[in-house]
């Protein structure tokens, strides 16, 4: 994203004036990279799903085959299922925690920086690291339960389809919580401390600062979050491939999985490219909805880079 | 620098597929390719990749004017970036595989040469029947290199002594015993379920032993419903049997292959047999060698099925993994890789060194070696399980194309959890018949 620069609100001056600054040619660069690696594999995808190819030789034209084929599959319904009940059940477990984490840490005394920094370690690993992590951690036989001696620990946790779904929702709220508590912790910080002072004059409470003050002046940054927390969960595919591979069965088959796995399993790269832009077209509308529903037509984050 | 703004478009283009789709009237896959105009060569880490080391040093040695560079790759990321390489025309002289539906492809979209009159003398060593899957249509497109890899039960008898269970012959007593041991509380098979592919085995050597090898070589070809044949529903109601009674535990679906967690459950004397590859032997030895030196490990043909129409010398495997040459490298250079092939592959000293780590290479008349190595049972036995087999069978996820070995393993797993019933399988399977 192009970072603005300077010209967030601030608690003292208009911060409008640098609107008038360089050139828009400044941005030059960065379209051309965007065109190139954003815009000119997206065109590709979009043509390669009209096209039979098992990536060997040259693509051969099909029409609409694919398209047929995919749509006619209830294993793609499946899928398309799979992701949105994957996207709601994250965002349900990551946003109440993030925000709450986010805003505790806002605080500004000694022992919260401590604890952040305990907080963050998830985000330090890459996702493969944690993913073979919780693979055998979670191994029925040699796991955690034989090494602590607690039979209760002892589940299928990864094997059986309905613990899979839910153990692998919590693997990823795990990882991507320090993300999105440090979003509102940065959001929670930049609330003028003004606001708080006159709520207490008023008489109000934590809780009633909270919802009051916290919450509200917190807008832009829940849409940022959720918007990357959705978008995220659409294309979250190296944890869930590491641990679960899609499974056991189709249980966690999600349709980035699954679009990796037609495409490079089954190397039927025009399958694979439809299911790619199904999930284009999903991201776009998510982000757009949620556009909506905040009641700003204009993204306007309060987080630089965001 | 001066690089023109078309160079860096050209540069940026042929990074994305788009590349390939321009391609698209023209042909395509004129490009030279082949990385450097040198002698290339792809294998995989761990198991015999010392043997492919020597090998080549050895050749490099002798012809210093042709010299090979080799690449060594992890088994699980390179099934794709090998398809990637070949496919975009940067594959290297020497394509590693496992023969099967990936040869199929390759052959029909000619990127690999025929070798039928190129190997002359390693057509005399290698065992036929394993020379035989390198074939498509009658010509050698791709040769062993290495060890045959039969499967076979593995047993722990510490565990068979203990619950008096002596070894099954026939389905019936491995239904039995799979009793005997859940009623003693021992896990009696050891199942890596989230592998997907261990699971395959037990469904291929079921199909086997009922209905012989027919009905999948059917389903190879492609024969229209060829997985409605009888045999397959049977071994599926034989597959239940066994689920049913607790044969694979409740807790199948998390165990790993990959990182040996069946093997472990059988030599911790959690689990009292094991249907896997031969390659397994090594894990044995090594992780556990003491409890091998105990005289625990036994290990024992698959069953046969009463009635049923399979030899029980039937083997289900990996007859070897295999070299092709790339049709994109040059002339000259096909030569040579051909000559490599039949020279130093497999040759006197390669078969000695896999032999003692414990692995059979795919050639003939080795008895005298085997029975010289310190684990000559285990080597003679799936020796002769190779050698004697009346028919050697590639895993089905091998030799189906990729697509269809999906919906294979998929849809048996799916089977194993109970999500899925064999009529499901049947009408999946026959659907990816076009």
């Amino acid at each position: 994203m192009l970072a603005k620069s300077d010209d967030r609100p601030r608690p003292t001056g208009s911060g409008k004036a640098s609107r008038k600054g360089p050139s828009l040619w400044m941005m030059a660069p960065a379209m051309a990279f965007f065109a190139f690696f954003g815009l000119v594999p997206l065109v590709g995808t979009f043509i390669l799903s009209f096209c039979d190819w098992n990536g060997l030789g040259s693509p051969t034209f099909s029409g609409l085959d694919n398209w047929t084929s995919v749509l006619q599959q209830s294993s793609m319904y499946h899928a398309l299922w799979l992701t949105i009940l994957m996207c709601l059940a994250t965002f349900v477990v990551q946003f109440p925690l993030s925000l709450l984490l986010g805003v505790f840490m806002a605080g500004r005394q000694r022992y919260r920086a401590v604890l952040a920094v305990l907080y963050f370690l998830p985000l330090l690993f890459s996702a493969t690291a944690i993913g073979i992590a919780f693979k055998n951690l979670l191994d029925p036989n040699f796991g955690l339960s034989s090494a602590l001696h607690l039979d209760i620990l002892q589940q299928d946790w990864l094997g059986s389809p309905t613990l899979a779904f839910w153990v692998v929702i919590a693997v990823v709220s795990w990882c991507f919580i320090p993300f999105h508590s440090l979003l509102y912790q940065a959001g929670a910080r930049q609330i003028p401390q003004s606001l708080y002072e006159a709520a207490q004059l008023d008489g109000a409470g934590r809780v009633r600062c909270f919802f009051s003050i916290t919450l509200p002046q917190l807008k832009y940054t829940i849409v940022t979050s959720t918007t990357l927390m959705i978008v995220g969960t659409l294309t979250a595919f190296d944890l869930i491939y590491v641990m679960t591979n899609g499974g056991p069965g189709d249980a966690t088959r999600i349709l980035p999985v699954d679009m990796y796995l037609q495409g490079f399993k089954s190397n039927d790269m025009g399958v694979a490219s439809v299911i790619a832009v199904i999930l284009i077209v999903l991201g776009l509308s998510f982000s757009l909805v949620l556009n909506r529903l905040s009641g700003s037509d204009r993204m306007e984050s309060q987080m630089e880079g965001m | 620098m001066s690089v023109s703004r078309r160079q860096v478009l050209v540069g940026a283009l042929a990074s994305a597929p788009l590349f390939a789709l321009t391609a698209c009237g023209s042909g395509g896959g004129k490009k030279g390719g082949g990385g450097s105009s040198g002698l290339s060569a792809w294998a995989l880490t761990g198991g015999p990749e010392q043997v492919f080391r020597d090998s080549f040093a050895a050749w490099n040695k002798a012809n210093p004017d042709h010299k090979f560079t080799v690449q060594y790759f992890a088994n699980d990321s390179y099934k794709q970036k090998i398809r990637t390489s070949v496919g975009s025309g940067n594959g290297p002289t020497l394509i590693y595989s496992w023969a099967g539906g990936t040869l199929k492809d390759y052959v029909a979209s000619k990127e690999v040469v025929d070798l039928t009159d190129e190997i002359p003398n390693l057509t005399k060593r290698a065992i036929p029947s394993v020379l035989d899957v390198g074939k498509v249509d009658g010509k050698v497109y791709a040769v062993p290199i290495n060890n045959s890899q039969p499967e076979l039960i593995y047993y722990n008898k510490k565990l068979f002594k203990q619950a008096g269970v002596s070894v099954p012959k026939t389905f019936d007593d491995l239904l039995a015993a799979v009793k005997t041991f859940k009623a003693k509380g021992i896990l009696p098979i050891a199942l890596a379920g989230q592998s997907q592919w261990p699971e395959l085995m037990w469904i291929e050597f079921l199909v086997d032993r009922v209905g012989g090898p027919e009905p999948f070589n059917k389903a190879f070809k492609q024969e229209k419903g060829a997985w409605s044949d009888p045999a397959f529903t049977q071994a599926f109601a034989k597959l239940k049997q066994l689920i049913d009674a607790g044969g694979f535990g409740d807790k199948f679906g998390s165990v790993v292959a990959d990182n040996n967690a069946d093997a472990a459950l059988v030599y911790t004397d959690k689990a009292a047999m094991l249907l896997q590859g031969n390659w397994v032997y090594t894990t044995f030895t090594t992780d556990a060698k003491k409890w091998v030196d105990e005289g625990n490990l036994g290990w024992f043909a698959f069953p046969s099925v009463e009635g049923g129409k399979g030899d029980p010398s039937n083997v289900y495997g990996n007859p070897a993994n295999y070299f092709s040459v790339s049709a994109k490298a040059s002339k000259e250079n096909q030569d040579e890789a051909a000559k490599f092939l039949d020279q130093y592959n497999l040759n006197d000293k390669a078969c000695q060194e896999l032999i003692d780590m414990g692995l059979i290479p795919a050639v003939q008349n080795i008895e005298s070696k085997l029975k010289a190595s310190k684990d000559k049972d285990f080597l003679l036995f799936t020796y002769n399980q190779t050698k004697n087999a009346k028919s050697f069978q590639l895993s089905w996820d091998q030799a189906l194309s990729d697509a269809q070995a999906q919906t294979v393993l998929t849809k048996l797993s799916a089977f194993f959890l109970g999500q899925a019933t064999a009529k499901d399988f049947v009408t999946a399977m026959n659907g990816t018949i076009k």
